[in-house]
């Protein structure tokens, strides 16, 4: 029998292939919930992983005096160094069509038609990516810059290298006497050249090259010389900082901190004295000096292997620099050298023995740390766009790539208080953007996190007690008639649009509760009130009325009482307010109570997205509470406890787990709700519990944010991160929800 | 007392007063948006006002009354009005005045204690405009191709503009846009057979050719639409603003001349009709402020429909999965619990999840392997309409596998005892037997995930919506349907109109007319949603027996 009944041939391979695809988009939901984890989990991994240094290419360059600089082009194709003889030298990186990997591209020497064969270079001083300050053994200035341009002509890329003197190609008079400089640094844009410099005969002095037109097109100029005072006998480094407002002078221990902003006098503004071990064997001391990007902070290196950073602080004493955080960069060798990146706050150290690491101020993150070269390179520089490094070691010309994307993101930065530079403490700050270039992105999770959990918290205060009264007035006393026609009504609130909402939360609620304060603290206890007198009154209301009118009516008796007393609430409101706040609420708490007050506040979001959170808790609560096994019931009222004794400790009792899934769910909700609080809130991203103040959420923060943030930033990925964040908090709560909700059913079939 | 106290009574009238609260916030809500958002489409009653300020000086106010209320007259004592101190609070009147380009705002305040007369002409006359908003005023004579005339003939005049405007709108819309598109599409051709090394000097010549053709086409029809305008602006209406401006309205720009002061109950019933009619079907002018919203209402449902075709079938499957296929398992239970949280992970993770995975990574892909030749410029690793079809059907998926399962577990076992014992396979069962039974079910999953797809916004702000989309997704140029195209959406356009628009007040009510609309899609479908269901569940009982 079993044969004939079974099919054959292509039904049952129908049959079979049906169960495939069933199986198959089944298990297709789980897929995309996997999908969406993982894919989140890809964006965010970059900005967590560490720097990575590799070596990629080296080649011999035949010297015969000693390197003194070097450099690269910004999408490493041309590397150049700098010798003593004066020469300049660029090398391809990359094979191209013109030229072999490793070639000679250009050499040209540097040295001006007044050096004499014995004349050699003593110093090149760098500032910013392509300026290059030559400084000769005659005592001669030189200001050259190396350039490159891309050429297509042969149909692919080309980089021509080329040297450039943006000061002209006359030697540069920075002292008037014309006495060599031990220590020189300067710093330029298009309309003006600075120099601060430490001559032979034991002056400092302060050199202005005023252009007289702009430096990008015409190199002439007037220059202005100026002597500094200064209180020790010898300088041992020089830095001006690339927008010419300060010069550091670092002489033994101290680093003197001069304004140069002053057109008439140079004046000492700061000493900075950082803490030294002195006592021990070894005594402690500043070894070198770099200035971060931005030009406000200072990193100081010391023969212990400590990098500190230092920048002005508004204190009660008036703005002082200070120690912020130090970094250990070495275990027991001096930091003999620190390099800068041109636009980010990272940098690099170097050791005696060539050991580099690398690390990120703000974030405190260190990034990497390893040998670069058996010893210290000659010269070290890092390629513009900060994705390479060019290292000079002995006949050795090594090229490194960095992959070094998001060091300011570390767990510290986006979860920890952090001291960003120009603010005197640490704190918690979310700011993505800023007009300014040289903004820095703060991107502590804090402020949002809170904002979220503040924005949940007083939806759940105000939709908990609504809903879970209407979900057990409904389940438990009503009659099924009006069950039938009352909770889909309810659950109607649940098909309302969130945008719908939002919009009349801020359009039309904020402003109500702006104006009727005092109504909306009044409706707290005058409604409850106002229930109660009903209950009374009816309770000693004749027999005769009661039997038509009966309790299970309640629910509609009493809507006209709960609407005349929010009548008389705001009726009322006015009065109050001229009777007990001068007339005027807002400005009452604002002026007296010293409390700032939003018009868009989280009292409004609380009752809007309240309104959003009712019918989920709603929903679940009445289904856990009306699917308690009637015996149980039935059993309690037999033994004679009330109908309300038998609700409070039977019914609620069994179905409480429920009760809680539905709230978890709630929550899971009011975390996650976006137009809301993005529409009936200033969105701004603050620390404060105040009931008078706005948030910024998550949810919001994504939605206002995501759209024009940069695909691949640290801010595309940590809005990501945010994202991340929201998916497993509510996954969490979902699952814990979900998990409770199916014992409970298991439970209830068992009882 | 006390024993009423101990019986627990006032804690249950408590309870009750939940669900009258409840009751009374969705109701009330409802009633607020209905009341407000009908409002709009109804001819208000247009005053004129003659006021007299503190220093003597009277002026002339026309305009609606939008608004009325009280306030204490010491908010106003640092004005010095002069109002008698001891009443204790004031009417004022918001009064929309509209001609725009007469006065920067078009809302005004008036205390109710300075004016002195409060009238209704019944010559006052409101006129709708394409630009500058509403004018109020009197209507002083009509000025026909330069020689003036009495008011006879205004309605022959405006629905003579407005045959033209249909005139230019759809050779602009229509046939210049079809030129331009062709245009378009004959350069991407080029520049594709450019990166392909297929170019040849014949192809090239040919596709100048049939460029050049269209430009000659394109002269024409632009010199036709020259000649229209010229036509359409020869008109124009001269009337008088409240403050005795005399102003010159082109015809060009009239929308709308009612006297609304002259109507009667049924014209006034005539007028909202109309309103609700071009409201439905007219294009917003004004950056979204006024006019219509129907490519609003086109993008929704355009989108929610491209959002059924992929959810649907996505959907039936996974619940016929989890109801008929899946075991008692622990693995059964993962994909609960998968479902559970797909409808409760926040909808904006699922935007951000379109945008990077869809958009950006399958998006930027598509366009690299098949729209090579559009780029740097994005086709398909842009937002747009399909996006969010897609990330929306992700968003609803629950809530149809939801719906379907429930419909399938009320199916009385017997049925598919009775199917397979007569020897069909469980798909046959399935095919013909449970799917029929269950597509009211189905149906029901599928209604709810409309309804809440069309009121979905937050995902949709960043994988598709914008403000104003020059071209709807659908139209007569080759393939039809452009699902690499931006649209609107009605939730979004309440967002940006409510929140970001320049004159939020001047907007609002707009804000509540679209708000109504969403609110009466979604709320009508989730009725029909539940009506569907509820005659289910009484069908299976009857099953059962």
């Amino acid at each position: 029998m079993a044969i004939a009944l079974k099919s054959t041939g292509p039904r049952q391979l129908k049959n079979t292939l049906a169960r495939w695809l069933i199986t198959v988009g089944g298990i297709s939901v789980l897929f995309t919930l996997v999908l969406i984890f993982l894919y989140l989990l890809y964006v965010i991994k970059p900005i967590f992983e560490s720097a990575k240094v590799e070596p990629v290419g080296q080649f011999e360059i035949r010297s015969t005096s000693p390197i003194l600089s070097t450099g690269i082009d910004e999408l490493k194709e041309v590397a150049f160094q700098i010798n003593q003889q004066g020469e300049i030298n660029f090398y391809q990186l990359v094979k191209s069509a013109a030229h072999e990997k490793g070639s000679l591209v250009l050499s040209k020497n540097l040295l001006g038609d007044k050096s004499t064969d014995s004349t050699t270079l003593v110093n090149v001083v760098d500032s910013g990516v392509e300026n290059k300050l030559l400084l000769d053994s005659e005592g001669n200035v030189q200001l050259v810059a190396a350039k490159f341009f891309s050429n297509f002509d042969t149909g692919t890329r080309e980089i021509i290298p080329s040297v450039a003197y943006p000061l002209g190609e006359e030697y540069l008079e920075i002292d008037e006497n014309g006495v060599a400089f031990s220590q020189l640094s300067f710093g330029m844009d298009d309309e003006k050249a600075v120099f601060v410099g430490f001559t032979d005969d034991q002056r400092l002095i302060k050199t202005s090259l005023i252009a007289e037109d702009d430096f990008t097109y015409d190199s002439a100029y007037e220059t202005i010389y100026q002597e500094i005072d200064f209180p020790v006998d010898h300088i041992d480094e020089i830095l001006v900082t690339p927008d010419m407002a300060l010069a550091f002078v670092r002489s033994d221990n101290q680093v003197y901190v001069y304004d140069l902003d002053d057109e008439d006098v140079v004046e000492l503004k700061a000493t900075i004295i950082p803490a030294l071990e002195q006592s021990s064997t070894k005594p402690e001391h500043l070894t070198s000096m770099a200035l971060l990007s931005g030009s406000s902070s200072i990193l100081l290196g010391n023969s212990a292997g400590n990098v500190t950073q230092w920048f002005e602080v508004a204190t009660d004493n008036g703005r002082q620099f200070k120690k912020i955080r130090s970094f250990k960069v070495s275990d027991n060798e001096a930091v003999s050298a620190i390099y800068t990146e041109q636009f980010r706050k990272s940098f690099y150290t170097l050791t005696p023995s060539g050991s580099m690491g690398v690390f990120y101020t703000t974030s405190e993150a260190e990034l990497w740390r390893g040998q670069l070269t058996p010893k210290q390179p000659t010269a070290f520089a890092i390629s513009p766009r900060a994705d390479g490094l060019v290292v000079i070691e002995n006949d050795l010309l090594k090229i490194f790539s960095v992959k070094n994307e998001h060091p300011e993101v570390t767990w510290s930065a986006l979860w920890e208080e952090v001291w960003y530079e120009g603010y005197p403490e640490p704190e918690f700050i979310w700011q993505s953007t800023s007009g300014s270039d040289d903004f820095e992105g703060k991107f502590s999770l804090v402020p949002i996190s809170f904002g979220t959990m503040k924005a949940a918290m007083y939806a759940m205060m105000f939709a908990v007690p609504i809903a879970l009264s209407s979900a057990i007035y409904t389940a438990y006393f009503m009659t099924p008639g009006m069950r039938r026609k009352v909770k889909p009504t309810i659950e109607l609130m649940e098909a309302f649009p969130t945008v719908i909402l939002g919009f009349l939360a801020g359009l039309w609620l904020a402003p109500i509760i702006e104006d009727y304060l005092p109504a909306i603290a009044m409706l707290l206890i005058l409604l409850p009130i106002s229930v109660f007198v009903t209950a009374f009154a009816w309770h000693k209301l004749p027999k005769k009325i009661k039997a038509k009118v009966p309790e299970t009516w309640a629910p509609m008796i009493l809507i006209p009482v709960l609407i005349l007393a929010a009548s008389c609430a705001f009726l009322l409101s006015p009065v109050f307010e001229t009777m007990f706040f001068g007339g005027d609420v807002r400005q009452f708490i604002t002026n007296d109570l010293d409390i700032n007050f939003d018009q868009r506040n989280s009292l409004v979001v609380g009752i809007a997205m309240g309104f959003a959170v009712i019918p989920t808790i709603f929903t679940m609560a009445e289904d856990a509470i009306f699917s308690v096994p009637k015996h149980l019931t039935s059993g309690s009222l037999a033994l004679g406890a009330t109908q309300w004794q038998t609700l409070a400790k039977v019914v609620l009792l069994t179905a409480s787990p429920g009760i809680f899934s539905a709230v978890m769910m709630g929550l899971g909700r009011a975390v996650g709700e976006t137009m809301i609080v993005l529409m009936a809130t200033g969105n701004t991203p603050i620390l404060d519990w105040s009931i008078f103040q706005g948030m910024r959420t998550l949810a919001a923060n994504i939605a206002v944010e995501m759209p024009e943030s940069e695909v691949g930033s640290s801010h595309y990925r940590i809005l990501f991160l945010a994202a991340f964040v929201l998916f497993v908090f509510t996954f969490i709560f979902n699952t814990f929800a979900e998990l409770i909700r199916q014992r409970l059913r298991e439970k209830y079939s068992s009882l | 007392m006390n024993s009423w106290f101990k019986s627990g009574s006032p804690w249950v009238w408590l309870s009750a007063g939940g669900v009258s609260l409840s009751l009374i916030s969705v109701l009330g809500l409802l009633w607020l948006i209905a009341s407000r958002g009908l409002s709009y489409f109804w001819p208000a009653d247009i005053y004129q006002f003659e006021l007299l300020d503190e220093k003597g000086k009277a002026t002339t106010v026309i305009g609606e009354i939008y608004d009325r209320e009280r306030i204490p007259t010491k908010q106003l004592s640092h004005l010095n009005l002069g109002f008698d101190p001891a009443q204790e609070s004031i009417e004022r009147l918001l009064v929309k005045t509209g001609n725009r380009e007469l006065v920067s705002l078009d809302f005004r305040w008036l205390l109710m204690p300075q004016v002195t007369k409060m009238t209704k002409p019944a010559e006052l006359v409101v006129i709708e405009r394409r630009t500058n908003g509403n004018f109020y005023g009197y209507v002083e004579s009509i000025v026909l191709d330069g020689q003036s005339l009495g008011l006879e003939k205004m309605t022959e005049l405006v629905e003579r503009v407005e045959d033209f405007q249909s005139e230019i709108d759809e050779l602009q819309k229509a046939d210049i846009g079809a030129i331009n598109y062709q245009i378009e599409r004959l350069r991407l051709k080029k520049r594709k057979h450019k990166l392909d090394d297929t170019l040849t000097a014949e192809r090239e010549n040919d596709i100048d050719q049939q460029v050049a053709t269209l430009q000659a086409e394109y002269l024409v029809l632009e010199k036709q639409l020259m000649i229209i305008r010229d036509q359409v602006s020869r008109d124009k209406l001269v009337v008088r603003a409240m403050g005795g401006e005399i102003l010159q309205i082109n015809f060009e720009n009239i929308l709308n001349v009612t006297y609304n002061n002259k109507l009667s109950v049924f014209g006034k019933i005539s007028v909202f009709m109309t309103q609700i009619g071009h409201f439905l079907i007219d294009d917003p002018r004004e950056a979204n402020t006024e006019g219509g919203v129907f490519p609003a209402i086109f993008g929704t449902v355009l989108m929610v429909l491209l959002m059924t075709v992929i959810v649907s079938p996505m959907g039936v499957v996974a619940a016929i999965y989890l109801h008929e296929y899946a075991g008692k398992n622990a693995f059964t239970k993962l994909l609960r619990i998968a479902v559970i949280n797909l409808a409760g992970v926040p909808s904006i993770v699922y935007g951000v999840f379109g945008l990077g995975f869809f958009v950006y990574m399958v998006g930027g892909s598509l366009d690299q392997l098949f729209y090579a030749e559009t780029l740097p410029s994005p086709t398909f690793g842009t937002p747009g309409v399909m996006w969010s079809a897609i990330t929306l059907a992700i968003l609803t998926l629950p809530v149809v596998i939801v719906s379907t399962e429930e419909g399938l577990s009320r199916i009385p076992l017997a049925m598919r005892h009775g199917s397979l014992a007569l020897g069909a396979t469980k798909a046959e069962t399935l095919w013909r037997i449970i799917l029929p039974i269950a597509s009211p079910a189905i149906m029901t999953g599928i209604i709810l995930a409309i309804a809440r797809a069309a009121g979905e916004v937050a995902p949709l702000m960043l994988v598709g919506v914008v403000k104003m989309a020059p071209n709807l997704p659908l139209d007569g140029n080759f393939p039809f349907l452009h699902l690499d195209r931006k649209f609107m959406h009605l939730g979004f356009h309440i967002y940006d109109v409510g929140f970001q628009s320049p004159n939020v007040e001047a907007a609002r009510p707009l804000v509540y007319a679209t708000a109504f609309l969403l609110v009466t899609i979604i709320v009508s479908l989730n009725m029909t949603a539940v009506s569907i269901r509820n005659r289910l569940r009484e069908k299976y009982r009857m099953l059962e027996h």
